[in-house]
């Protein structure tokens, strides 16, 4: 799979497109950090864009790139090597080249300018969800023919997740108000991996006073280490459950 | 030495491949014949495995392919329409096949020194022509020497010097022993370079025999004229 994984790689490296998006993340970590003096209002900006554009680039590179080396994964297929190894080898060589972009574009210049223990979490939930989000482009990109619509159900994987999901659960919460449903809205919360990065990441930097009573619920059950344990753990599931599909998709595909 | 039985496959409701069986042995070459859309790419890539079979085994050297995806090291495969990765360089190609298969000991350089391919080794793959991607795909699909050859439309887009040299070539590996599954619609290269011929249409094999045989049968001396006595008088299945 390693031998894969070099040529994957390299054509990677060679399209450029990552150092685009490293470059990109490095700009805007330290203009949000010279704008405020704050570090910690830094910080919060820099969470709001990171959960839009890490997904975001993430499924658009992801799928792309999946459909440009359909022509590779053809030339392999004939070759004695077996579809799984294929796959593994494109899903470990696109999360890695986006992991490392991102350790480079935010979590280099964070650590150097505002260390804390929020933006810890925050590094480590920006890995997790482009993890998360690769995993779901290259579910979009086997279950679909062609490349329009592997980018298209890509793309709203993206935008359900980070935009209609949350207008949903606004909605449950506003329509059921008078109920208890902290619980219920903390288990849907956990079916949007964007939303449990987010609330791990508002509670560490201390700003659940600003959810209210529900954030007060959150605080007392995220705050504590069973709940940070929690929301991780469903964050490797976010990873771990689409990709276990496309590959078994993957595995019954006429090429 | 590649034994099929209940061959099944649909693209939707097309149904491609009905109930295909088929044996093909060592020593033999045969000819797949038949219409456009009538199965041939669709047979040669299920026993590579590129198209997964609704119903139905295939064995290759007595071992199934399903699970399996060391028998490719047994075949030598050149596909109808050879596509490669865009931006990468003919010798890039080559030298990738080979570090990833870097524990064969055989390799086969003949057709990359008769095809002149070293002196193009430069170039990237989406300045060919089609006639060279011909040759880059001929050239590996014989690289490792395998005992297997699985040659689709080999002739088509290739100019008559290389058309010779290929032939030349499938003669050569021929009297290895070797099998080789061809298809074409040029029936004269069939003619010369094929032993057996099976014959397909809409999906069903109509005919798996030697061509002597056939000849006999119809009554004609060219491979082109049996074949289009059979189509004309729509055989039924001979073999089981």
């Amino acid at each position: 799979m390693s031998k894969i994984a070099k040529y994957v790689l390299y054509d990677i490296v060679r399209s450029r497109f990552i150092l685009f998006y490293t470059v990109f993340l490095l700009v805007v970590t330290f203009s949000m950090y010279s704008l405020d003096t704050d570090p910690g209002k830094s910080t919060l900006s820099l969470l709001n864009i990171i959960l839009l554009v890490v997904p975001l680039v993430s499924v658009i590179f992801t799928t792309t790139h999946f459909f440009n080396s359909y022509e590779f994964i053809e030339l392999l297929l004939s070759q004695p090597v077996t579809r799984r190894t294929i796959f593994l080898a494109e899903f470990f060589s696109v999360a890695s080249a986006l992991a490392l972009s991102f350790l480079i574009g935010v979590a280099f210049p964070m650590l150097l300018l505002a260390y804390s223990e929020a933006t810890l979490f925050l590094i480590l939930s920006g890995l997790l969800l482009t993890l998360v989000f690769v995993s779901l482009a290259f579910l979009a990109s086997v279950i679909t023919r062609d490349k329009a619509k592997g980018i298209g159900m890509a793309l709203l994987f993206w935008i359900y997740f980070t935009l209609i999901y949350d207008g949903l659960i606004l909605y449950i919460v506003y329509s059921f108000s008078d109920y208890p449903i902290e619980k219920i809205t903390l288990l849907l919360s956990s079916l949007n991996p964007v939303d449990l990065a987010r609330i791990v990441i508002l509670l560490k930097l201390d700003l659940s006073a600003l959810m209210g009573y529900t954030g007060a619920f959150y605080k007392s059950f995220f705050g504590s280490n069973l709940g940070i344990i929690y929301s991780f753990l469903f964050l490797l599931v976010w990873i771990g459950a689409p990709l276990l599909i496309a590959l078994r998709k993957f595995a019954r595909k006429d090429i | 030495m590649i034994t099929i039985s209940d061959l099944n496959k649909h693209f939707g409701r097309l149904e491609v491949l009905h109930s295909i069986h088929a044996r093909f042995e060592a020593g033999q070459s045969y000819a797949v014949v038949g219409p456009n859309g009538s199965g041939k790419t669709t047979l040669i890539k299920s026993i590579l495995g590129m198209v997964v079979p609704d119903r139905g085994t295939i064995e290759v050297e007595g071992k199934s392919i399903i699970n399996n995806s060391a028998y490719r090291k047994r075949i030598g495969y050149m596909p109808q329409i050879g596509r490669y990765p865009e931006q990468m360089k003919i010798g890039q190609i080559i030298s990738m096949i080979r570090d990833l298969r870097s524990d064969e000991t055989q390799i086969d350089e003949d057709l990359i020194r008769e095809f002149k391919l070293d002196q193009l080794k430069d170039k990237r793959m989406h300045t060919l022509s089609g006639g060279t991607r011909q040759k880059v795909s001929a050239s590996l699909a014989f690289l490792f020497n395998p005992p297997i050859l699985i040659l689709d439309e080999p002739t088509a887009g290739l100019d008559p010097v290389a058309v010779e040299i290929l032939k030349e070539k499938i003669h050569s590996e021929k009297s290895k022993n070797k099998l080789f599954l061809i298809t074409s619609h040029i029936m004269s290269d069939l003619d010369e370079l094929s032993s057996h011929l099976v014959y397909l249409e809409d999906g069903k094999m109509l005919f798996n025999d030697a061509i002597d045989t056939l000849k006999k049968e119809t009554g004609e001396i060219k491979l082109g004229k049996a074949v289009a006595t059979i189509m004309k008088r729509n055989l039924k299945a001979t073999y089981e």
